[in-house]
């Protein structure tokens, strides 16, 4: 069987699962869309009773749609506050298919999270307080390319996490299960027992692969179960437990269990030592099922993992700043209240229903008068009463570091960097300020750090450097100007702060040749200047040079001589720069 | 939302258990943080939190679960009612009623007038009446208030909550209101530091602050899927199950908040408190007086009669170590820093 038919193999076996119980075995489905993705969610619906509640969710629903609120046409009609149910609560009992799981925003999927955690939902909006039962099954469809990836909040509570990028459409096959097999399980399913030594192997197979979160086990647990149920067993048998282990567990694998040296992606070398001494453990105990299972879960993970992990790093890095690159904001909608206006209720602007009920009430004798024909208690509101809620948001600063990692003077420059950043963060987060970093080296800019607040992200991001090669300057420029649009697409106000000698030696093409690469960093340069993105030059040279002077002469950049900086003074001088000092 | 899972049967996480209990005997000492790891039980253990306090007695009818015995924290109305010479001609006795102690939880898509509590729209579309429906702050009252993954609440409700934790009052003023209610609560928030920073104003507000890790040995790993599995495979024989410990449980809550007033704070254990805090460069008094009432509670829990070294020992992690000054080029975290420093105190 080919990698693919192997891979679409299991996927059957995970929509099986899911169409028994949704609720505990939801999917994260990464795929573009296309035939196969389509093929493996026609073959879910099948599956599914027909009775099944499947609903939608867009990346971008609103709160109002997702959470409900106050139903503004039902309570105008009625005279009386009517509530609208949202989204998690109409999903109750069904399936929600959120596509483009990608770019759901981090407040939507804190209420996601939210739900699936306590199988509720809170409303605490517009007046009303409800809770409303809101238990459902999530097939969250990510179409990342590269370096988009779900929120790991949420990907933490997904059970089967599938990969469906090696099918082909010559791999697909029917379902291997029909709707009476399901229903068949369905009804099994409260009875099937899970030994101590089934929960025991799975736990202890998650440890040795890495995964921190207990979640995992757990969700390999309930899925083992399911995988028992649909195959007509009453005990959870090896089969399952290996089923579990391959869906639930090898897809979340942070390190192969034997490759424990040159395990460079691992950031945790203490857990490392631990699930190594356990693995220990369970060798001289009752060690046979253990080992059966992390066979079958290894023989699930892709051969490359430390290289996809390497990858996923950097992509994880990108993703925060590339997911929002499409919502550029007008006019903030989340912030501070800052009382209402008069104004058009189009779409996302938020109404403030008791300002415009309020506006209303004085009219309404007269515009029953006027009206006669409406002898019901309707409130009659016009256009004029309509009030907008203004918000008020402190556009927080970005500063985005961008880096010379070429040739072994620049790490140590680098390092610098990594203090000023952590200094920066320490001391801005009570603004709201973020901080990213840009390195540049060999052939290309690399996102080290995408912008953000979380100290605790940046230490841990910026734990490994690379070094070395030529100087691609051009590239980082226009790394840089990229990011600080898409910075500034987002409300922010991106400051960039180069750090270079100016001596370009890489053009974009990635090939060599001073005269050239010093050309085209020349042009990025410009385009940067015709952007008004502020920007800091720090000239790291031992002695300040002319061509780094003419490279913040041509982008319009403050221009710094910093020789002998540390990471004090560096991140001093960048506030004074920025004008915050 | 369904049972929850007993506290009692949450294998590890001493350290969060412990605060939680601190703070369900001593509301005083400012509420609970419990930041760290996905899918270590945070949540798990504030929601079961809610079922082991022991009911409280409440007057009966009152929107803010006024307590019938203490007029001084009593809301305008109780006040009003149980005063002699007031409206009611005689000092009638205020009804009371045994009611849970609320936990109450505040989402994160919430909008101020549900925080603050706000206009009461229906009334007001209905009838015409102007009055004032309470909001969660006042369903608080009295008890807890729980905001899950807290480091993404706005700004905005941030502050307000800020404001009313430190006063234990709820002023509002909005939509022609003019409305002041008791509100006593222990803020306790959840979060993992990855999704970004908590504010340290927020941050200093909060009493004890623990990190929560995911436990790191095999063995307890797998008891804790086992008992998550059993509690999902039949919850009621679980709860059942556990009926006995946390009944315990509630049992020396319930004896630390008699017992507490009476256990003694040393001179001697006073100094300790204010050596360890000016070792570790504290800002202002709230460490140290957090330190000595979370000791007192941790005492009063142990059932001794007077705070010893073990207590303070056992509570300066999370009373202090998220009071220190941040130097973000140390790596060695701030535990370690409380750690150090309290081996040094204890030593000499």
């Amino acid at each position: 069987m080919s990698d693919g038919a192997t891979i679409w193999a299991d996927s059957m076996i995970a929509a099986a699962l899911a169409a028994i119980d949704p609720v505990v075995a939801s999917v994260l489905l990464r795929a573009g869309a296309g035939p196969v993705r389509e093929h493996w969610l026609d073959l879910v619906r099948e599956l599914m009773p027909a009775s099944t509640v499947i609903r939608k969710l867009p990346p971008s629903i609103s709160d109002d749609r997702l959470l409900g609120g106050l139903d503004l046409a039902a309570t105008l009609q009625s005279g009386c506050p009517v509530l609208q149910h949202g989204l998690l609560a109409e999903a109750d009992g069904g399936v929600l298919i959120a596509v483009m799981a990608e770019r759901i925003a981090p407040s939507t999927i804190a209420h996601l999270t939210a739900a699936l955690d306590t199988g509720t939902v809170s409303i605490e909006r517009d007046g009303m307080s409800l809770r409303v039962p809101s238990r459902f099954g999530l097939i969250a469809l990510d179409e990342g390319i590269g370096d988009e990836r779900v929120s790991p909040a949420l990907a933490d509570r997904l059970a089967c996490h599938l990969d469906l990028g090696t099918v082909a459409r010559a791999d697909l096959g029917e379902s291997l299960f029909k709707s009476s097999d399901i229903a068949a399980a369905r009804a099994l399913l409260p009875q099937i027992r899970l030994s101590d030594d089934a929960i025991a192997a799975l736990t202890t197979t998650a440890c040795a692969l890495g995964i921190d979160s207990l979640r995992a086990p757990l969700l390999a647990c309930r899925v083992a179960r399911i995988a028992a149920a649909l195959d007509g067993e009453t005990d959870v048998a090896e089969p399952h437990i290996a089923c579990a282990a391959r869906l639930v567990l090898a897809p979340r694998a942070t390190r192969l269990p034997a490759m424990e040296d040159d395990n460079e992606s691992n950031e945790a070398p203490e857990s490392q030592n631990e699930s190594a001494e356990s693995e220990q453990d369970d060798r001289s105990n009752d060690g046979p099922l253990e080992d059966r299972v992390l066979d079958a879960a290894q023989a699930a993970i892709p051969a490359d993992l430390l290289k996809r992990l390497q990858d996923e790093r950097a992509m994880r890095m990108r993703s925060s700043s590339a997911s929002k690159q499409g919502t550029a904001q007008k006019a903030p909608k989340r912030g501070r209240p800052i009382g209402s206006r008069r104004g058009e209720w189009r779409a996302g602007a938020r109404l403030n229903v008791l300002e415009t009920l309020r506006a209303a009430a004085p009219w309404q004798p007269l515009r029953r008068r006027t009206q006669r024909s409406d002898k019901s208690g309707r409130l009659i509101v016009h256009k004029d009463d309509i009030r907008i809620t203004r918000f008020k948001q402190r556009s927080g600063t970005t500063t985005i570091f961008v880096v010379d990692a070429s040739g072994s003077s620049a790490l140590q420059r680098l390092a610098e960097v990594k203090g000023a950043v952590e200094l920066l963060l320490a001391e801005c987060y009570i603004r709201r300020d973020e901080v990213a970093l840009i390195a540049f080296r060999g052939k290309s800019a690399e996102l080290l750090l995408p912008p953000t607040r979380s100290l605790t992200r940046a230490k841990r991001s910026l734990a490994a450097l690379p070094g070395g090669g030529g100087t691609p300057l051009s590239a980082a420029i226009f790394a840089a100007t990229e990011l600080a649009l898409a910075v500034k697409a987002k409300g922010q106000a991106p400051t960039i702060v180069l750090m270079t000698d100016g001596r370009a030696n890489v053009a974009r093409d990635g090939v060599g040749g001073r005269g050239e690469a010093e050309a085209e960093a020349l042009v990025a340069a410009r385009q940067l200047a015709l952007t008004g993105i502020p920007v800091v030059l720090v000239d790291s040279s031992p002695r300040p040079q002319d061509k780094a002077a003419q490279l913040a002469g041509a982008m319009q950049a403050r221009y710094v001589a910093l020789p002998h900086a540390d990471a004090a003074r560096l991140s001093q001088a960048v506030m004074a720069q920025a004008g915050r000092g | 939302m369904g049972i929850a899972f007993p506290f009692s049967a949450i294998v590890g996480q001493d350290e969060m258990k412990l605060a939680l209990m601190i703070a369900a005997v001593d509301p005083k000492v400012g509420g609970v943080l419990a930041f760290g790891d996905r899918g270590a039980g945070k949540s798990t253990a504030v929601r079961a939190l809610a079922a082991l306090l022991p009911p409280m007695s409440a007057v009966v009818g009152c929107p803010y679960q006024c307590d019938p015995a203490d007029a001084a924290a009593q809301c305008a109305a109780c006040r009003a009612r149980s005063k002699p010479g007031g409206k009611a001609k005689k000092p009638a006795a205020l009804k009371a009623h045994q009611v849970p102690v609320p936990v109450i939880d505040l989402p994160l898509g919430a909008t101020e007038d549900r925080v603050v509590g706000a206009l009461d729209l229906e009334r007001a579309l209905a009838h015409g009446e102007k009055s004032f429906e309470p909001g969660l702050l006042a369903r608080a009252n009295r008890g807890f208030l729980y905001i899950d993954e807290v480091n993404l609440l706005e700004d905005h409700l941030v502050d307000l909550l800020l404001d009313v934790a430190a006063s234990g009052e709820n002023v509002v003023e909005r939509d022609g209101l003019s409305i002041r209610h008791p509100a006593r609560i222990v803020l306790v928030g959840t979060g993992n530091p990855e999704e970004g920073e908590l504010r340290p104003q927020l941050l200093d507000r909060f009493g004890l602050s623990v990190e929560v890790k995911t436990p790191g040995d095999l063995p307890t790993r797998i008891e804790v899927i086992k008992r998550r599995d059993a509690f999902e495979t039949d919850q009621a024989a679980f709860v059942a199950h556990w009926d006995k410990e946390e009944a315990k449980h509630r049992k020396r809550i319930l004896a630390a908040r008699e017992h507490i007033g009476s256990v003694k704070v040393a001179d001697r254990e006073l100094e300790k408190t204010a050596r360890l805090c000016m070792a570790l460069g504290t800002d202002g008094l709230r460490g140290e007086l957090t330190l000595m009432r979370a000791a007192r509670a941790a005492a009063a829990l142990d059932g001794a009669k007077a705070v010893d070294d073990s207590h303070l020992k056992t509570v300066a992690p999370m009373a202090l170590q998220h009071r220190l000054r941040r130097n973000p080029l140390d790596d060695s975290g701030s535990s370690v820093r409380v750690e150090r420093a309290l081996n040094e105190l204890f030593a000499s």
